[in-house]
């Protein structure tokens, strides 16, 4: 493909050390950190990708909204209280976990590589892409002409969970 | 550019891609606070946001790319709703240790 | 219009049962009052008669071969294509059933009446409404269904409701187990009638009456012959198969032995079920398909003998009991009987003139009875009544009636019929001397019996205690409950004569009884005319008689009914000799105040068999083997789940990691596909 390897190298490296972080740091505030490391290392990647809008999104909504909900939740429950000390899981789980975690993950590569991927001529090309004005213009356009009932549904979607979330965390009228 | 000349094979974004979805799974094996559960959840579902970035590379199809809008809407409502769940989980058993909420145990 | 005739009934139920089940019984129908029921229910009965008799109006007034009115009101149902069964819930109105629903909504309007007066002081007075009510529904329609289902319908709905009603006191386990008998001893003819209808489906491919008739009649508009193609054995079996459903419904040997059990129901049932309405659709039904019959002579030698064996058999037993109602109980067994005989001769006219007058007097009996009881606080035996006459002076003028025609004494309503069926029982072509003979023997017995009950009732001295005072009380009754007047400690009651509610209709129909014969007085008959276009000449035998004949016969069996009745009075005039009587024929006595020993025959040869059956299918095959396997599987199941439920710990990481297993485990699989 036609991309940088060095910035691919990069960000790839960047996003396994942090994503190791995420799961192995005992303190939750350090795992929500790493995690904004991952996503925007996972932003560069998509702009090396050539989905500059997916990027951006991926910098808003996950980097920006996602992560504050985060950090806030910690908060709000005292990331400090003795509750929030974790890692006693049961070694044999752990050990089962990783070993299992490690086969898929060969096999899975193992799979990629001998997959012959085949190439067809997609309407897509990046020159297409540049004639058409870009990615973003030509995201928008699909979203509003081809995939205009999925995006109104994410609509509604957004509104249940909304309205669930609030359901949810608020506390019952009448205790206090 | 002159690093143009050295390209990227696609399997090794495929492999990164399934190499940062296993570690996630791994976190949410190993782990018991529900936080870190939820932010590997967020790791896996970036994983294969990943995988279809480069597929619609690879194939010249904004299909991929269209998909990856909707994961991230998906991805909002549910940690939206998920940590709407810890906050009442919290409330209820001042923990946020799965190990503390066992009602489905026998 | 028509389908207005069942409807009102049927309004009339859902409003009382409605109130029943929502208001009363759920305070356990306690504070409640006859009046609105009553009302509520006589005026949707009421409604019904009004709309017969302008139907029937208007039928008189058409010419006689078009004398049909018929509404179909909805497809039930349609199996098939255009070729396919089909079967409309269609009414048709007609010369022979117009008669039929003039009697059912007459009658039934005054025991509604009645009932007020007599329900008066039952504590759910709107359940027994709404089931009067529903019976008259579902006769209505088994007399004006346009088919056989829609008649089986309403024949089903009316045993429904004389379950319900017979064991109206479901408390008292006697009386329910009594609607269970004869719901059960129903069931067994309903299934000869069932089988029946399968045939004549099978047979002519229809189960509408007029699609039936005409495959009966040929191209010059007479009954003409069997059609092509049917056997006479066939239309025998068909005719066998309905008779042994008129069997169940209308009391014949072998299954009428619910019948007098069935008198443990309130008595305005008994009179309007058990004598006047319910039990006289197998006549009905008979009539109706006279055209069937009239090619089987077998079936009609069969249904003339069982009726006759009936009518004396039912007599005998009469003789001997001492409950009112059981005597009219075996009595309307007995005049059952003499319907079918005269069905079975061919003379369907003359047994649907029996109907009606039956109806008339037979209720006016009962109601009398009803009132007699009323009257001597639920005392039911006639050996502890007598001298009712001075106390009960209605009643006793009214049931004096009734007493004569049954009798068959001339000029009142049994006397018409009665001999009607006698004279044809001789003299016609299916009719021999010994049915005659029986038929002349059964009606000394019945004037005999009868005469037994009167005098026993009403005249002689009183045999019981009676309340000192009765004129004070008596102005106080109205306003009071039965309690007010049950029987104190020492066993003396005190004697009443009825409301008006329950007199008023006791009048009607004894001027009814009264003069009811007259529409059928032997050679001018209007009846005869009227049914002729359902119940034609040649349907009906011909007579090889001389007709002077016919005089003879008919002052045989009236001096018949005269002697019974001067031997009866001559002998409970006075009481020892009566009992010196008894005393001789000790045996004969016994035998028939035990009924034949009938119901113990049934008892010992078909019910205890089948219970004993029951109890060892029951117990060896039941419990200890179905149970055992049921059961069985049961605890597998619970043993497999308790030990299955170890699994879940409820921790979020276990589930997670199976969940991983699996993962592992497709992904092996598809890679091994792959390989």
């Amino acid at each position: 493909m036609d991309i940088s390897p060095v910035f691919f190298y990069v960000f790839a490296a960047l996003a396994i050390g942090f994503s190791l972080s995420v799961i192995l740091k005992k303190n939750p505030v350090g795992n929500a950190f790493s995690l904004v490391m991952v996503f925007f290392a996972f932003a560069g990647i998509y702009a090396i990708l050539g989905a500059h809008l997916i990027a951006a999104l991926q910098v808003l909504v996950y980097a920006g909204a996602i992560m504050v909900l985060f950090i806030f939740v910690i908060m709000l429950l005292n990331a400090d209280e003795p509750s929030f000390d974790m890692g006693r899981s049961h070694i044999g789980i752990k050990i089962g976990a990783g070993t299992l975690c490690a086969i898929l993950f060969c096999t899975f590569v193992w799979a990629i590589k001998e997959s012959p991927i085949n190439i067809p001529a997609g309407r897509f090309t990046p020159e297409a892409i540049q004639a058409s004005g870009g990615n973003t213009q030509v995201v928008s356009e699909l979203m509003f002409s081809e995939y205009i009932l999925p995006f109104e549904l994410t609509s509604v979607l957004l509104l249940a969970a909304i309205v669930g979330a609030v359901a949810i965390a608020k506390r019952k009228l009448g205790k206090n | 550019m002159a690093l143009s000349e050295f390209q990227v094979e696609p399997w090794l974004v495929l492999a990164f891609c399934s190499a940062i979805f296993f570690i996630g799974l791994a976190g949410l094996l190993i782990r018991r606070n529900i936080l870190v559960i939820l932010m590997c959840i967020e790791l896996m579902l970036n994983a294969v946001n990943l995988t279809f970035v480069t597929f619609s590379k690879i194939h010249n199809h904004m299909g991929g790319q269209m998909s990856v809008f909707f994961i991230i809407t998906v991805a909002a409502a549910e940690s939206a709703v998920g940590l709407g769940l810890v906050i009442a989980m919290f409330r209820t058993v001042r923990s946020v240790d799965t190990d503390e909420i066992q009602l489905l145990k026998q | 219009m028509l389908a207005w005739i069942p409807l009102f009934p049927l309004i009339g139920f859902l409003i009382n049962g409605c109130w029943y089940a929502f208001f009363q019984a759920p305070v356990g129908g306690r504070k409640a009052h006859a009046t609105l029921p009553g009302i509520i229910a006589s005026l949707s009965i009421f409604a019904s008669f009004i709309l017969s008799l302008l139907l029937f109006l208007q039928l008189k007034d058409m010419p006689a071969e078009a004398r049909v009115i018929e509404q179909t009101v909805f497809n039930w149902m349609h199996i098939g294509g255009s070729s396919g069964f089909h079967l409309d819930m269609a009414f048709r109105l007609d010369s022979l059933n117009t008669l039929f629903t003039l009697v059912i909504t007459g009658v039934g309007t005054l025991i509604h009446i009645y009932s007020i007066g007599y329900m008066s002081h039952d504590a759910t007075p709107g359940r027994f409404f709404s089931y009067l009510n529903l019976f008259c529904f579902a006769m209505l329609m088994l007399v004006l269904g346009a088919s056989l289902p829609v008649l089986f319908l309403g024949w089903e709905g009316v045993g429904l409701c004389s379950y319900l009603l017979i064991g109206y006191w479901y408390t008292d386990d006697e009386k329910a187990s009594a609607g269970k008998k004869a719901f059960i001893v129903n069931r067994v003819g309903d299934f000869g009638f069932l089988l029946g209808m399968f045939l004549i489906f099978t047979t002519f491919g229809s189960l509408d009456f007029v699609a039936l008739k005409t495959a009966f009649i040929s191209g010059h508009g007479a009954l003409a012959a069997i059609p092509a193609g049917v056997s006479p054995g066939t239309i025998t079996a068909i005719c066998l198969l309905l008779f042994v459903g008129c069997m169940g419904k209308s009391a014949q040997i072998p299954l009428y032995v619910w019948l007098p059990d069935a008198m443990a129901g309130p008595t305005p049932v008994s009179a309007l079920i058990h004598a006047a309405t319910m039990v006289t659709s197998g006549i009905y039904m008979v009539a109706r398909l006279n055209f069937m019959f009239s090619f089987s002579p077998t079936a009609l030698g069969v249904i003339a003998t069982v009726g006759a064996f009936t009518a004396f058999f039912a007599a005998t037993v009469a003789i001997a009991q001492n409950d009112i109602k059981k005597v009219l109980a075996y009595s309307t067994v007995s005049q059952l009987g003499y319907m079918f005989l005269a069905c079975g001769v061919g003379a369907y006219t003359a047994g649907v003139f029996h109907v009606i007058t039956h109806a008339f007097f037979k209720a006016l009996l009962f109601l009398g009875a009803g009132s007699v009881i009323h009257g001597m606080s639920e005392e039911q035996d006639i050996t502890k009544m007598g001298g009712l006459r001075t106390r009960m002076p209605v009643t006793f003028a009214v049931f004096a009636i009734g007493w004569l025609a049954i009798c068959g004494l001339p000029p009142f309503s049994g006397f018409f019929s009665k001999d009607e069926i006698l004279w044809q029982a001789f003299s016609s072509e299916h009719g021999s001397i010994f049915l005659w003979a029986l038929g002349a023997v059964t009606a000394v017995m019945t004037a005999f019996y009868m005469t037994r009950l009167f005098y026993l009732t009403f005249l002689g001295q009183p045999r019981f205690k009676e309340v000192a005072g009765p004129g004070k009380s008596h102005a106080a009754h109205d306003s009071h409950g039965h309690d007010s007047h049950a029987k104190p400690k020492d066993g003396a009651i005190h004697v009443h004569e009825s409301p008006l509610s329950m007199t008023g209709p006791l009048m009607v129909l004894a001027v009814l009884s009264a003069v009811g014969g007259l529409i059928g007085i032997p050679h001018m008959s209007w009846l005869e005319k009227w049914l002729e276009p359902v119940i034609p000449e040649a349907a009906e035998a011909a007579t090889h008689m001389v007709p002077s004949m016919e005089w003879v016969l008919m002052g045989v069996s009236v001096l018949g009914a005269v002697l019974g009745i001067a031997y009866a009075f001559n002998l409970y005039k006075d009481l020892a000799k009566a009992a010196k009587l008894k005393q001789r024929y000790a045996g004969l006595h016994k035998i028939l105040e035990n009924k034949w020993y009938v119901d113990e025959f049934y008892q010992g040869v078909i019910v205890r068999p089948i219970f004993n059956l029951s109890q060892a299918l029951w117990k060896n095959f039941d419990v200890a083997v179905i149970d055992r396997v049921v059961l069985g599987f049961g605890r597998v199941t619970q043993w497999t789940g308790q030990s299955a439920r170890t699994i879940q710990t409820g921790s979020i990481q276990v589930y997670a990691f199976v969940l991983l297993i699996g993962l592992v485990a497709s992904v092996g699989y598809l890679i091994y596909g792959l390989v």
